[in-house]
């Protein structure tokens, strides 16, 4: 017997029977009422309270994440503004100890020059004597009368002849000293020149170390805001976070194509090697090994970048003693020259395999061209060329791989403070919406029992006009007595 | 610190070289070919098969090319067998020679009197058990009827154990013309008893459609 055929007591009249039992569970709810809705209060207010407590919690931990956030941003800021002015200052010290240590053999040249123009200007100011006192007697002689008298004529005559020989004389001397001072003039142009040369590189010098002094100006107002916390830092270093986050994943993702050309160059001469059947695992060995050789590569690259301290993965390679850098440097580079040319002569290898192969495939199809290969060295050189360039150029990933990794915490950071901030506003909206459902819950529940409540309402009525009948019919007994 | 970093190294090593293997992802072919009759006629198609089988076939995987004929559960009837070296360069000097042998093969072939085909199959069944490949293919290059010499017992159940069976170029014969219902009997009878025995059965007539031997 199913529960349906129990639910019906009389099988004759269905209807009649659910009726019944629908009459039976309303009054049950009604009497059931105050406790139902005191459970129903109690129920959904506590979910949504806990779901506040949570949202709260969560909103909580999102702000100390945030907090955690900045002080990371800031101190990687401050530490890469801190790297930023110890350059500047370092270029400044190279530019200071380079050019300002040849000053004073610049300022001796300078001050031998000065003297040689000073000499040389000294010399050109000697004129030539002027002409003796006697032209005065002449001009006293001049002013007499010649009255034909021959003798004063003759005398006049010397006189004169006397004076233009004196006076071609002095002209001649007059030009020539005028060129002795003209070429003294010409052998100081030079001179001019070169202290005006040495001035101007004085004067770029100046110039160079005022850029310099600028742009630690400028860091060291950059390093203040971040010391300060202030929310612009922190604006600028969340954006440039971003930026490289973005940039140096874009630049992994190409190295990541030029990993795959690589390997694409290597799996097949590898088989030679290793064998084209072997697995490991679900892998082909050949595969996993010309991969494991792109790695190889990679870490290599990465140590060579730390050694040549151009990154700063590695703290341990970094805080090496200078010697022991350089070795590593070498044996790193060394490691790295050998592996590019064993890609080299694999990516040979592959030109031969792929050769073979296809000769094979020719001469089993009877083509009438098996055999013959593409006679062309370039394809082969080509490939030759990539496999010995591909490592090194791999090698430099460390760059955008430090980017990367450094602007991640940020990213990851900032990712999951809003993944928190999310989840509490989720939780904040679950607790309205209990809330909301209970009251629901409870309005459903006045629904169903809408009938007895209605009756309800009916009885308390009359009980209410009945009450207040006898109120007012009281004291017009009371009055009547 | 060193011995633990030994250590590592050794276990690495040992786990490696424990998971290399050849068999494991290998894939074993045998080829048999019907040599009775008329069917003769049809080796050229036989030969092509087993050329793009060569060309398809990688280092480590294992080819073995069987005829049909009078009596054909016996290791006699292996025309040419090879394992394929797991150096390219070796398995391509291998795949020359077995391509050779095969070509001249077909051109000498003389036709015998009766067809044993599951003869064949349980040849070529133990052949692949024994290479341990991943992946076992059964070729039956043949019109698929059976014509066995007296005496010979052959119905009997074969476990196939995940081989799969492929029937390439059954053609028709003089009889199916009259009856075409007894051709797909013929198949149908195959089908059952590869699939009966925990085999797969695949059927191609279209020698274009070689590419798709292997795809599965």
């Amino acid at each position: 017997m199913s529960i349906q055929n129990l639910l019906i007591i009389w099988p004759s009249a269905p209807v009649l029977s659910i009726v019944v039992w629908a009459l039976g569970a309303a009054v049950v709810l009604y009497f059931g009422r105050t406790p139902a809705h005191q459970l129903i209060k109690t129920l959904t207010q506590a979910l949504g309270n806990a779901f506040k407590m949570g949202s709260r919690s969560v909103l909580r931990s999102s702000k100390k994440l945030a907090e955690r956030n900045k002080e990371v941003l800031l101190a990687s800021g401050a530490e890469a503004v801190e790297r930023s002015i110890e350059r500047e200052f370092h270029r400044v010290d190279t530019l200071v100890k380079k050019e300002l240590a040849g000053y004073p053999a610049m300022q001796k040249s300078l001050g031998d020059l000065i003297t040689k123009i000073d000499d040389d200007y000294s010399k050109c100011a000697e004129v030539p004597p002027t002409p003796t006192t006697w032209v005065n007697a002449v001009e006293a002689v001049a002013k007499l009368k010649n009255s034909g008298e021959s003798m004063v004529a003759k005398m006049l005559g010397d006189i004169k002849n006397t004076i233009n020989e004196q006076h071609k004389g002095a002209m001649d001397e007059y030009r020539k000293t005028s060129t002795e001072r003209h070429a003294v003039l010409n052998k100081m142009a030079p001179f001019w020149k070169k202290t005006a040369e040495a001035l101007e590189k004085v004067g770029k010098n100046i110039t160079g170390l005022h850029q310099h002094s600028s742009s630690i100006d400028k860091k060291m107002g950059e390093f203040e805001e971040i010391r300060a916390g202030s929310d612009k830092a922190v604006r600028i270093l969340t954006a440039s976070s971003l930026t490289q986050f973005f940039i140096a994943g874009l630049v992994l993702l190409v190295a990541i194509g030029g990993a795959a050309i690589n390997f694409n160059l290597i799996a097949l001469p590898m088989s030679e090697m290793v064998g084209g059947g072997n697995y490991i695992g679900p892998y082909k060995t050949s595969n996993v090994a010309a991969l494991v050789i792109i790695m190889v590569e990679g870490a290599m690259g990465l140590y060579l970048m730390e050694a040549l301290r151009i990154t700063g993965l590695f703290p341990v390679i970094g805080s090496m003693n200078d010697k022991m850098r350089t070795r590593m440097l070498w044996i790193t580079f060394g490691i790295l020259l050998i592996l590019a040319s064993v890609e080299a002569s694999l990516a040979f290898m592959r030109d031969q395999i792929a050769a073979d192969m296809q000769a094979l495939r020719q001469s089993l199809a009877a083509d009438p061209l098996a055999g013959q290969q593409v006679n062309s060295w370039i394809p082969t050189a080509g490939q030759m060329v990539m496999g010995f360039i591909l490592p090194f150029a791999l090698a430099f990933v460390a760059i955008p791989l430090e980017s990367f990794v450094h602007a991640s915490r940020t990213v990851l950071g900032i990712v999951a403070v809003a993944g928190l901030r999310t989840i509490a506003l989720g939780l904040r909206i679950s607790g309205g919406l209990v809330r909301s459902f209970g009251m629901l819950f409870i309005s459903v529940y006045d629904v169903l029992i809408s009938p007895a409540l209605w009756v309800e309402k009916l009885v308390v009525g009359r009980a209410h006009h009945d009450g207040a009948k006898s109120d007012i019919g009281e004291p017009t007994k009371e009055r009547a007595q | 610190m060193k011995k633990i970093f030994t250590l590592v190294l050794l276990v690495a090593v040992t786990a490696l070289s424990g998971c290399s293997s050849t068999t494991g992802h290998a894939t074993g072919v045998y080829m048999l070919i019907d040599t009775s009759g008329t069917y003769t006629l049809e080796l050229k198609k036989a030969n092509s098969i087993v050329n793009y089988l060569l060309g398809t076939l990688q280092p480590g995987d294992s080819l073995a090319v069987a005829s049909i004929d009078s009596g054909s559960f016996t290791e006699k009837n292996i025309l040419q067998k090879a394992t394929f070296n797991t150096r390219p360069s070796v398995a391509n000097q291998q795949k020359r020679a077995f391509g050779k042998n095969i070509q001249e093969y077909i051109t000498n072939v003389k036709g015998s009197a009766h067809t044993d085909i599951t003869g064949g199959v349980l040849q070529g069944v133990e052949y692949l058990k024994e290479t341990g490949a991943a992946k076992k293919y059964i070729f039956i290059f043949s019109d698929l009827e059976e014509d066995l010499v007296k005496g010979q017992i052959r119905d009997f159940p074969i476990r196939f154990d995940g081989v799969k069976v492929v029937a390439l170029n059954v053609t028709k014969l003089r009889k199916d013309n009259i009856d075409p219902r007894d051709y797909e009997k013929r198949l149908v009878a195959w089908q059952k008893r590869v699939e009966s025995g925990n085999g797969h059965w695949k059927v191609i007539n279209d020698i274009e459609r070689v590419e798709e031997i292997l795809l599965d």
